[in-house]
């Protein structure tokens, strides 16, 4: 009896703190946490992370494939406003944006009223509205580079056989090149956005439609009314995923009209490419890259903000 | 006011409305699935036969054996053999990857870790096109440009994988994961065992979003892969246009060939895919 007691403090450890066990589990908690992060932080980071933090510091470097990078300041944002072809690039996004934004969001919402139904076949319906969205880029703009050709295309065909005594020379013309690409980018598109204003249209109340209904509005009343209110989130949302999308405009670009004719179609992410890529002016490449990506911040802060005002309300 | 005669002709105007309705969706269709059928008409076409006027939508008669010459006019079996590969290996990493990272972020609880999602957030935000340039030069010093091994690395470790499974894993309750752990499961049996049992659907979503994406890629390849033996789908069929120069049924042959292993996907998986696009609301 004795011989235990007086044991006793020497094996039983001090029982331990509340506080140290939480630092315990918290630490195998980190340990554990981590475990599960690492093989995707670890690629994503070496190949992500570091490249768009080398993004921003070779902007304020000359670096050619020949000499070490060296600091020049802003003297790549200088040169920038001298090129004429990055300006043209810098046009021709925007045209390019003008255009696929505004007819993508009027097509896909469209489809989105009138596939937004319960019928039997409305899901062949929307899938076919979504299938260009899949398809390979290539297929497609081979297949509208044909259809687009201004002698013997279906698109002309049709043009003329409604009247149009001209037709225009689509990807051979520098004035009509970009709207045809507009055109098949917009074909492309907008059964993905289709798919985003769907979720919209059903997430509006369908007492509110009957309430409007009781009060007599019309259909085109009801629409304005009760529609198109309800649908501002997304419409908000499609808007900023549509913008910064032409923004980055490019496979697209290359593979129908390569820049051309001339640099009628020329937009900012192919410039990126032959100044970085093929020329292996890294630093110069950069800062262009460094405008794209300010383009995009402007318009993705714009949605981040609209969407901490809507859910503070 | 409803009278009983009036009936019979409100169900007439409800069957001539319901008719138009289906016009309407007809045509629309039709429009939208034009480029499609007149690749697939061009496909089966004599060259001469492709640009005629008027149109000739079905052909006159048809050259089946477009499919079987195009194997041995260009390496296609490699070009397919690639693209499978690619987004084969590309998918399984990214999944795996991706889920597993996802219940770190979801599930288990420590410092740092809103922290780090942040960052990945904020990666997506940033156009890939504004740090290809660093990447390139990356996978030139590492000299693993013009190899597979420059794209997978490029490509499984994606942080849209790590964002939808994340925004899925939040939606299973932390009680689940709370029982299983009484029950003595560790933190990886909860994964394995529990988590993507659960989360079949957006695993799913995720793989078809992923493998298409990778098998439609034509940047990637374009930028890294300069072997012919390399090449993807993608790639060789852009090349075809130089190579075949006015051959246009057989670029049409070969574009089908390219779609067509996608059309099939997207059939099969359809829902997923639309749900993938709903629940996240940001690709590309």
């Amino acid at each position: 009896m004795a011989d235990l007691l007086t044991a006793a403090p020497a094996t039983a450890k001090p029982a331990p703190s509340p506080r140290a066990r939480d630092r315990r589990r918290a630490r195998r908690n980190t340990l554990i946490g981590w475990s599960f992060i690492l093989p995707n932080f670890l690629g994503f980071a070496v190949l992500t992370l570091v490249p768009v933090i080398a993004a921003f510091t070779l902007s304020f470097m000359e670096w050619d494939s020949y000499n070490p990078p060296e600091w020049v300041g802003l003297d790549n944002f200088q040169r920038l406003l001298d090129d004429e072809s990055t300006k043209i690039a810098l046009r021709n996004t925007a045209f390019y944006a003008l255009g696929h934004v505004p007819l993508t969001m009027l097509a896909a919402l469209g489809l989105a009223l009138l596939l937004n139904r319960r019928i039997a076949g409305v899901g062949f319906f929307r899938a076919a509205a979504f299938f260009p969205y899949i398809t390979s880029l290539v297929a497609v703009a081979i297949v509208w580079n044909m259809l687009f050709n201004p002698e013997f295309g279906p698109v002309n065909q049709f043009l003329q056989f409604i009247g149009v005594d001209d037709p225009p020379g689509w990807t051979t013309s520098t004035t009509w090149a970009m709207p045809a690409v507009i055109l098949t980018s917009v074909w492309r598109d907008m059964g993905y956005y289709m798919v985003l204003f769907l979720a919209g249209l059903q997430a509006i109340p369908h007492e509110q439609y009957e309430a409007a209904t009781v009060d007599g509005a019309s259909t085109w009343q009801r629409f304005r009314a009760v529609t198109l209110p309800g649908l501002r989130p997304v419409t908000f949302l499609v808007l900023i995923l549509l913008t910064v999308q032409s923004f980055k405009v490019f496979d697209l670009i290359v593979v129908m009209t390569d820049g051309g004719p001339g640099r009628a179609t020329l937009v900012l992410s192919q410039q990126i490419y032959r100044r970085g890529i093929i020329e292996g002016e890294f630093g110069y490449a950069s800062a262009i890259s460094l405008v794209l990506f300010m383009l995009v911040l402007v318009f993705t802060l714009a949605q981040f903000w609209f969407n901490n005002r809507r859910e503070r309300r | 006011m409803t009278t009983a005669a009036s009936e019979p002709a409100r169900g007439a105007f409800a069957l001539v409305r319901r008719v138009v309705l289906y016009v309407v969706l007809g045509l629309a269709a039709l429009a939208i699935l034009v480029p499609f059928l007149w690749m697939i008409s061009a496909s089966l076409k004599r060259n001469n036969d492709v640009f005629t006027i008027p149109v000739q939508w079905i052909p006159k008669d048809f050259q089946w054996h477009n499919f079987a010459d195009i194997w041995s006019r260009v390496p296609l079996a490699t070009y397919l053999g690639n693209t499978v590969f690619l987004s084969l290996v590309i998918t399984l990493l990214q999944v795996l990857t991706g889920s597993f990272a996802a219940y770190g972020f979801a599930k288990v609880r420590f410092r740092g870790r809103d922290v780090l999602f942040m960052l990945y957030i904020a990666t997506i935000a940033v156009p890939w096109q504004a740090y290809m340039i660093p990447q390139y030069i990356m996978m030139q010093k590492a000299g693993l440009t013009d190899t597979f091994w420059s794209l997978i690395l490029l490509q499984a470790f994606g942080a849209f994988g790590v964002f939808l499974m994340r925004q899925y894993y939040l939606t299973i309750p932390d009680e689940l994961c709370e029982a299983a752990r009484v029950d003595g499961l560790s933190e990886y049996g909860i994964w394995a065992r529990i988590m993507l049992p659960l989360s079949k659907p957006a695993l799913a979503s995720l793989a078809l979003l992923t493998f298409v994406n990778t098998w439609n890629d034509y940047m990637g390849p374009f930028i890294y892969l300069t072997s012919n033996d390399l090449w993807t789908i993608q790639l060789g069929l852009r090349s075809f246009v130089g190579q075949f120069d006015a051959d246009y049924a057989m670029i049409m042959t070969g574009s089908v060939l390219s779609v067509l292993p996608i059309t099939i996907i997207f059939l099969l998986g359809q829902r997923h895919f639309i749900q993938g696009i709903a629940t996240s609301g940001m690709k590309g």
